[in-house]
């Protein structure tokens, strides 16, 4: 454990654990966006450099936008004072700890074959834009077609009722 | 260097993170946010795999995480914009109060 | 002797760094490529102000700033003075940690994305495999800085003026990455250090710069249309036009966070002027073969400065759009033809090379310009509208 990777993960900890507890919902994208600033980060340490500037372009450049302008549309900036019952919150949080649990218990005595890295792998933009290319292609295609239709989509659920029966 | 299981399981906090998330706030905007985040730790998990797996030079664990998060930069934006849709219907984003179809 | 005085600032570099100790090499080289940038940049905004003022001035028939040293060039160290001793106002309802993150964030980020731009020959702080990518992804980190701005002051004018901005940053952000798509189609790499050195050869005298085919002459001046949208500038200033609400998204600050705003707000245009500069103007490379014996660094900021001047004057020639009109403009017209650009690229690419190539792609473009032009102008008419005056 380096001294690097645990600032990295208790700054990714710390952002979502606070997106996901604060009360105000601006704070709390505004938590989500250095919590996955500190994923990013930590894919670049990993080597996956091209994922990690990808993760930046797409969340904090078009998701945490787009949620700061649901929060705005749908006026839910100011906090809520009404939370869900205690016993909902109880009982989510004691599922999510047992999720937890037995993650880690697989994770603790599952083999440890895979403990040391081998050489730093070769990820250039180039092979990514080969493989995918080549080998993923067909992928590529069919994401290409599921972002034009959420595009579309989203455009369309979003429009106004009155306009789209016009 | 840091072993694999560090990454698994910062991994397994951010997925439990998300599924709490997901499972206590009354916000839907919120509960998609917590969703996002279960995304995340499977991205982390796929490249945690990739760089420390056998065959690195596959590159499957990087296509993997790229398209996973094509995919949920897709389910982003559907979800919310039915959520603004829903808005504009019923006056609110708490999932509480979204009962009309309670039978 | 050229070469010495071209690769006079890396040997200087190297020269230093033989009087570092092993240990600390890795944060000396860092500290030595970080620093030059961090005191060029802010020095050129400075210039920057007050070129624009007077240049400004000049075309509105008045002088400009002529009270600070000779002909007024000491104007923004008075600007500076003046902006560090004002009083710093929080409103009462602000959200504190916000406001104050704000433009901070907004600075840091406008400094990340120099780190990628090759300002000379072996002169760039980080070469990256993915430069072109950082760029964008760190340049998108400006929007929620806008929107941190704009929500925490809790204004209603800055709200407006932050979610115009964003909306706007946004729709310009697509044509903008998809007219820098052709030149990673044609260098066929996102470093960015890589795009210059292909365009850093000639054919006899003639560079081999992209701006120089039709695809990259489309791309250009798409680029700029999208840069100059993304930095908040006139015709595109909608976020703070000062006639509606007052400076839009940084209202609600004073004295030196003003002041950083501003600052990031100009470095920003800087470095997607530089950027420009990188993908299609050949970078640092000199524009003639006879002319290389200039140093690098020379090209790259006589480059930006002749940016920086047409900035100026679209600012002083254009009136600003309308919401519709830039919504419309950015979605209708620049994201098309951005699209049909890249196409344009690919059949570049597969022909063979010839005069036939040029005039496919040539016509591709402009059809597809003149018939987006006919579908955004359909329904309007327009006219000259003359104004009368009280006689």
């Amino acid at each position: 454990m380096t001294i690097s990777f645990l600032l990295l993960a208790a700054i990714t900890i710390t952002g979502t654990a606070a997106a996901m507890s604060l009360k105000n919902l601006v704070h709390c994208v505004l938590a989500l966006t250095l919590g996955l600033v500190g994923l990013a980060a930590l894919y670049l340490r990993l080597g996956a450099q091209f994922v990690g500037f990808t993760q930046i372009l797409v969340y904090v450049g078009a998701v945490a936008i787009l949620a700061a302008f649901a929060i705005m549309m749908t006026r839910s900036a100011e906090p809520s004072e009404l939370s869900r019952s205690s016993s909902i919150r109880f009982s989510g949080t004691l599922i999510a700890l047992m999720v937890f649990a037995v993650l880690a218990w697989a994770i603790c005595s599952g083999t440890s074959a895979l403990q040391v890295p081998g050489p730093q792998p070769e990820a250039s933009v180039h092979q990514i834009g080969l493989a995918l290319m080549h080998l993923f292609v067909l992928p590529l295609e069919v994401i290409g077609i599921l972002l034009t239709a959420a595009l579309i989509g989203a455009g369309v659920l979003a429009m106004d009722e009155t306009r789209r029966a016009q | 260097m840091t072993p694999m299981s560090a990454y698994l399981l910062l991994s397994a906090l951010l997925f439990s993170i998300g599924l709490a998330g997901a499972l206590t706030r009354r916000n839907a905007i919120l509960v998609l946010i917590g969703i996002e985040l279960m995304l995340n730790a499977a991205n982390l998990n796929f490249i945690a795999f990739w760089r420390y797996g056998p065959h690195p030079e596959a590159l499957t664990g990087i296509m993997f995480a790229i398209f996973s998060i094509s995919v949920a930069a897709a389910e982003a934006a559907v979800g919310l914009s039915i959520i603004l849709a829903v808005y504009r219907h019923s006056r609110t984003t708490d999932l509480d109060q979204m009962n009309s179809m309670k039978g | 002797m050229p070469e010495m005085i071209d690769q006079i600032f890396v040997l200087l570099k190297h020269w230093l760094m033989a009087y570092v100790p092993g240990t600390l090499q890795p944060i000396a080289s860092a500290v030595l490529s970080v620093v030059p940038v961090l005191i060029a940049f802010p020095l050129l905004f400075a210039i920057t102000t007050v070129l624009e003022r007077k240049g400004l001035g000049r075309m509105q028939n008045r002088y400009g700033p002529n009270r600070v040293g000779p002909f007024g060039i000491l104007q923004p160290m008075a600007d500076g003075i003046k902006s560090l001793t004002k009083e710093d106002i929080i409103p009462r309802t602000a959200d504190q940690a916000v406001h104050f993150l704000a433009p901070v964030m907004l600075v840091i980020a406008s400094f990340l994305v120099y780190a990628v731009l090759p300002i000379g020959k072996n002169m760039v702080i980080a070469n990256l495999n993915t430069g072109v990518l950082f760029f964008f992804a760190v340049g998108s980190m400006v929007e929620l800085s806008v929107f941190m701005a704009g929500w925490s002051s809790r204004s209603k004018y800055s709200l407006l003026g932050a979610m115009r901005a964003i909306a706007q940053m946004i729709s310009y952000e697509m044509p903008l990455v998809l007219a820098s798509v052709v030149v990673i189609m044609a260098a066929g790499s996102l470093s960015t250090v890589t795009i210059v050195n292909m365009q850093a050869s000639y054919t006899r005298i003639w560079p081999h710069w992209y701006v120089f085919t039709p695809w990259g002459l489309t791309g250009f001046v798409l680029f700029m249309i999208a840069a100059t949208a993304e930095s908040n500038r006139c015709p595109f200033d909608m976020p703070e036009g000062e006639s509606e609400i007052i400076a839009g998204y940084y209202i609600e600050y004073s004295g030196f966070k003003f002041a950083l705003f501003f600052l990031g707000e100009y470095l920003g245009m800087f470095a997607t002027s530089a950027m420009a500069i990188t993908l299609f103007l050949g970078g640092w490379a000199a524009p003639f073969s006879f002319l290389t014996w200039i140093p690098s660094y020379v090209w790259f900021f006589a480059k930006l400065l002749t940016i920086i001047m047409a900035f100026i004057w679209i600012r002083g020639t254009l009136p600003r759009l309308r919401m519709d009109q830039l919504m419309n403009f950015a979605w209708k017209f620049m994201l098309p033809l951005s699209l049909i650009n890249i196409v344009g690229a690919g059949v570049w690419h597969f022909m063979p090379a010839g005069f036939a190539r040029w005039l496919i792609v040539s016509l591709l473009v402009v059809v597809s310009c003149a018939l987006l032009s006919r579908g955004l102008r359909r329904g309007k008419s327009f006219y000259v509208r003359t104004y009368r005056f009280a006689s």
